[in-house]
């Protein structure tokens, strides 16, 4: 009971609160979803993509200027 | 007396009702749209809602039916003849060209994306090699960068080819250095030019050549480097290969890629079929730019929508177990 006291007490006693916590939710999770893929998904491919090769190739800023 | 019936039965019963007026009160309190709907047509039966109760109960063998029809169609629309007939055919197997090997390509899991070291090989051995005769028209300088090479190694690249631009302020045309957004040069001005070139065969455009052909990427490969002296009794006109991936088994093109023949920055071992497998990479890049990207989005998709699924079958289900455990009181008409 407690924790759905809190709950309610917290969050959906007023509507205001209710709708900004779902946007802000939504937010959060849209960003925490994304990192957590993204990480997976360039472990899993670690040395194929470009950013992992980019190093060997690109020219130091400055270094063109010699 | 309580009787414990699925709203299923109870509606089937119903149907057939021996005592209609007692069953239908109780139904009633259920509460259920649908079934009540159908209850109420079936007890007041007559020819009417005969014919759309016997629609109803085939439902089933329709559908089936309906989709057999429909795949015969979808079959015989994509392969031109239509299933389970025999034909004739005077191609032997040969004739319609070896089946490729599959191999196991870097790119090739649901979770993979392409070696993008091996497109940057890819895309030497195309330039120096393949683009002697292919044009690649669909593809910018632009699209390389962040892809296989850098903005500036791009940059130079184009710039060391002419392009045709104008009219300037004169009127006239003009030949100007390139730039990235400007599209890989052709090595013909046109078809006409291209098959003249090359004894009347026109080497096709390879910007999406992996797509264009059966087999993809096993089918490039093993055309690349499957050329072989033809079997005996194989008669090859002057000019032309034998390649028993290719239909037909006689080709324009010639063996051209051979041990050595460029030599990689990175080290790695120019073998024929390192080659091969570089461009082969390259072209599928070419032919899906946005292959990573899409396989990337896909993975994130399948996550959510799989578990907006499992939470909408759990919603489903808590709503509806009040219902279906709900146990009905049946009252005999007096």
């Amino acid at each position: 009971m407690a924790l759905t006291d809190t709950l309610y007490n917290a969050l959906f006693r007023r509507n205001s609160i209710f709708v900004s916590s779902i946007f802000v939710g939504a937010f959060g999770f849209g960003l925490a979803f994304d990192t957590a893929t993204n990480r997976f998904w360039d472990n899993w491919n670690k040395g194929k993509q470009w950013k992992d090769i980019r190093d060997k190739y690109v020219t130091p800023a400055g270094a063109d200027e010699e | 007396m309580f009787s414990r019936l699925s709203s299923r039965s109870l509606g089937a019963s119903a149907r057939y009702g021996s005592s209609p007026a007692g069953r239908v009160v109780a139904v009633r309190s259920v509460q259920l749209d649908a079934e009540k709907t159908s209850l109420s047509q079936a007890r007041f039966a007559s020819s009417k809602a005969s014919t759309r109760a016997s629609l109803s109960n085939n439902a089933l063998p329709i559908t089936f039916a309906l989709i057999s029809a429909g795949s015969i169609a979808w079959y015989t629309h994509l392969y031109g003849s239509i299933p389970f007939l025999p034909e004739a055919s005077a191609n032997t197997p040969a004739e319609d060209g070896l089946h490729p090997t599959h191999y196991p390509w870097s790119h090739s899991g649901i979770l993979d994306t392409f070696d993008h070291s091996s497109i940057r090989r890819g895309y030497q051995v195309y330039r120096e090699v393949c683009a002697a005769c292919h044009s690649l028209d669909r593809i910018a300088w632009r699209n390389l960068v962040g892809v296989s090479h850098t903005a500036d190694e791009v940059k130079e690249m184009a710039g060391e080819v002419e392009y045709e631009d104008g009219p300037d302020d004169a009127g006239e045309m003009f030949q100007r250095p390139g730039k990235l957004s400007d599209y890989m040069p052709r090595p013909y001005p046109n078809e006409e030019a291209a098959r003249a070139g090359n004894a009347g065969a026109l080497p096709p455009d390879l910007s999406l050549i992996i797509k264009a052909r059966h087999g993809g990427c096993d089918y490039v490969f093993s055309l690349l480097t499957g050329y072989v002296d033809p079997p005996a009794g194989v008669e090859i006109r002057e000019g032309m290969n034998y390649n028993p991936y290719f239909p037909g088994g006689a080709i324009s093109m010639a063996r051209l890629l051979f041990d050595g023949l460029v030599e990689y920055p990175d080290g790695t071992p120019a073998t024929t079929s390192q080659m091969a497998k570089d461009v082969v990479t390259f072209l599928n890049w070419a032919a899906e730019p946005e292959h990573d990207s899409r396989k990337r989005i896909g993975m994130q998709a399948c996550i959510i929508l799989s578990a907006l699924t499992a939470i909408s079958l759990y919603v489903k289900r808590f709503k509806w177990a009040p219902i279906k455990s709900r146990k009905l009181l049946y009252t005999p008409p007096k």
